[in-house]
């Protein structure tokens, strides 16, 4: 039976569940020039939920609801970078959704519903709350993607999307529904506890079907035929929400599902990641060579950064967790600047996307460049900047578990990428702009500070990268 | 033949009849067989949960599925490309396929009832049994006390989906007429109607015409 208590510990979803109803009341009631207010409400409703989440987290982990949401600290930090990113996000956002007549209201409530789908979806504690949670986020997503109904590309982007995540869904239902045979059980902790050797095939199966829902939800090769063209046709301000808070909860997921739940198959699951990661810095590093399209391009580096993520989770202990949380957040925090470089440079009738369009930015914005650089640099892991560490924890987690092969594929893949994020370095600052063209950053000074001060902390957090780590290594336990 | 063996069959048998539907719905290019074949496939499957004591669930998607979601589904389809002959010959056309899937839930409906009557002993203990409750008091239990969150969940997956599909398909045209109930009850008669006080006449030859209610404003 449901206590007091067990609602004590749902707190900030429930806070944000009624947070997104009343923005999409204001919605239907506010006018014009009025609804600037959803948007601030929106930015400030988000910050509270990330104040409610750190302040009224518990010591230890504690779960409520008959074990189906579990509260602990690996939860905390990812529900903390979701909210945080979200934030981000609407701030970049605003002057695109405005040039674009993009629903204003129904974007924030969308998004905020998405996610409280996150958070849930990174506390579950039974295979019914891993699925419900991720249906929230899914759906409001595909909703999201079509949300600019006057472009044909969002409009197929939403259906490739939408086709392909139920086909998703329904192979991670299919596999629950094998685990749940398996085991008899829906709850994850006790999934965990099962001997049963009698059915170890059938468990196989929904082992396997399990890491299929989780490599799409990643966008791992073979499982990222959506991403490109979903990255590319969905509306910036939506693809920046998929290239950050998700990639955060696909790790919570697979977090989740893999260890808290099918902990015991870790050899299994192991080399099945283990190819995951390989194709997918292939494919993605590859690939990302022959874009023009700067989304596009970023598209296929989300691709190769889920294959770095994967080498963190092969280690399946939790040292290499803690390394994957970490390059789960370095990539959310560097994408998240990436993509409001790309909406701070659009204009109403003018997306700021193809690599082309930033031609000589230098000579125009110079300050713009600097911080495009500095993302670039850390996408592509160079010292000192952020995601150079990312690599460098995950890289470290896949030769201690054994995998020193992955690690040099890795560290090969790292440098082929170089290749393509120094070009965009190199349009920027060695090529003239384009005659004709006028590209400048929007003359909103809440994005340009944030999007500086976010894109200057991944200098900060590359330098003082410790205090972030060791908060993430106390996640999963281990004390330095 | 000892009752469980024959349940087993009858397990394989709605199994078999589900998958073969199911791959007909998606295999299928007349999309009104394929709606048909939908029917039958949530039939099969309600049988399945039948025999699994799961009573409220198999009549719940009867009677909303294939009821109320099924026919509404198989209303827009017909309505998709609409041409008159192809409505008048459309009962010709689509009645074999409705024959058939008539008949096969014919045939599960009696083939349930006669196992049914065997008493089940298929599919493992009956929670609610256990519990000595009805399967339906069992199921509301389970739903507000160990399913709660899920189920405020599914709540909120639910208006997700009312959100988007207002938000992806309500456009604000302008130029277009309509009615506005809010207004047209808010009136007030002195927007409506001008009374104009006069003094009256004395001359009887001359009479005052009477005053012209303004033009009614159609908002």
């Amino acid at each position: 039976m449901p206590t007091f208590n067990d609602f004590l510990i749902l707190l900030p979803e429930a806070y944000l569940t009624v947070a997104a109803c009343v923005i999409l009341l204001m919605d239907a009631f506010l006018k014009g020039g009025q609804r600037v207010a959803i948007h601030w409400l929106s930015i400030i409703v988000l910050l509270v939920g990330a104040w409610l989440v750190i302040d009224g987290q518990p010591a230890t982990a504690v779960s409520g609801f008959s074990g189906m949401f579990i509260r602990d600290p690996v939860a905390e930090i990812l529900k903390v970078f979701s909210l945080l990113t979200t934030a981000l996000m609407f701030i970049y956002s605003r002057g695109y959704l405005r040039d674009r007549n993009i629903n204003e209201g129904e974007y924030y409530a969308l998004t905020l519903f998405a996610v409280i789908g996150i958070m849930v979806l990174v506390s579950a504690g039974s295979l019914v709350t891993v699925y419900l949670g991720l249906e929230l986020l899914t759906l409001s997503s595909y909703a999201l993607v079509a949300l600019n109904r006057d472009s044909k590309l969002s409009s197929e982007a939403a259906i490739k999307y939408f086709v392909l995540g139920a086909l998703a869904s329904g192979m991670l239902l299919y596999g629950m529904s094998m685990i749940y045979g398996a085991t008899h059980s829906l709850d994850l902790a006790t999934i965990l506890h099962v001997q049963n050797v009698e059915w170890r095939n059938l468990m196989l199966f929904g082992v396997v079907f399990a890491i299929v829902g989780i490599g799409f939800k990643l966008g791992a090769a073979p499982f990222h035929m959506w991403i490109p063209d979903v990255y590319q046709g969905a509306p910036t301000a939506v693809t920046i929400f998929i290239g950050t808070a998700q990639k955060i909860a696909a790790f919570g997921m697979a977090y989740r599902l893999l260890d808290s739940g099918l902990g015991a198959y870790a050899h299994e699951w192991r080399m099945m990641l283990a190819v995951l990661a390989v194709l997918s810095l292939a494919i993605g590093n590859l690939l990302a060579i022959v874009q023009t399209n700067l989304k596009r391009l970023l598209a296929y580096s989300t691709i190769s950064h889920m294959g770095f993520l994967l080498l963190g989770l092969v280690e399946a202990n939790p040292a290499g967790y803690s390394a994957a949380m970490f390059y789960a957040i370095s990539y959310a925090l560097t994408s998240a600047a990436a993509f409001g470089i790309i909406l701070a440079m659009s204009r109403a009738g003018f997306e700021c996307e193809e690599i082309d369009d930033f031609k000589g930015l230098n000579q125009r914005s110079p300050w713009f460049a600097f911080l495009m650089m500095l993302v670039m640099f850390s996408l592509a892991g160079v010292p000192p900047l952020f995601g150079f560490f990312g690599k460098l924890l995950v890289l470290q987690s896949a030769i201690d578990a054994g995998f020193l092969w992955l690690a040099v594929v890795g560290a090969v893949f790292a440098i082929i990428g170089l290749y393509y994020y120094l070009r965009v370095v190199k349009v920027m600052y060695f090529d003239a702009p384009v005659e004709g063209t006028d590209v400048r950053a929007q003359p909103d000074m809440p994005l340009r500070f944030v999007l500086s001060l976010n894109a200057l902390a991944l200098l900060a957090l590359g330098i003082a990268w410790g205090p972030l780590f060791a908060w993430c290594q106390r996640a999963f336990g281990i004390t330095a | 033949m000892n009752p469980q063996l024959i349940q087993l069959i009858m397990f394989y048998a709605f199994g078999a009849v589900a998958v073969g539907a199911a791959l007909a719905v998606i295999t299928l290019r007349n999309s009104v067989h394929a709606v048909l074949s939908l029917v039958l496939t949530f039939f099969s499957v309600a049988c399945i949960w039948l025999l699994a004591e799961a009573e409220f669930l198999a009549i719940a998607l009867i009677v909303v599925y294939v009821g109320a979601v099924m026919v509404l589904f198989l209303f827009v389809v017909m309505m998709l490309d609409i041409k008159m002959e192809q409505v008048r010959e459309g009962f010709a056309r689509y009645l074999p396929v409705g024959i058939i899937v008539a008949l096969v839930m014919l045939a599960e409906m009696i083939g349930m009832i006669g196992v049914r009557a065997m008493g089940l002993h298929v599919m493992g203990e009956d929670p609610a049994a256990a519990a000595g409750l009805s399967n339906t008091a069992w199921l509301g239990h389970a739903l507000y006390t160990q399913f709660l969150l899920p189920f405020e969940i599914a709540a909120i997956i639910l208006t997700v989906g009312i959100v988007a599909a207002v938000a992806l398909t309500l456009r604000h045209r302008g130029g277009v007429r309509h009615q506005s109930a809010a207004e047209q009850v808010a009136v007030d008669p002195r927007t409506r109607m001008r009374i104009v006080k006069m003094a009256s006449e004395t001359m009887p030859t001359e009479t005052v015409p009477p005053v012209a209610p303004s033009q009614e404003t159609s908002p």
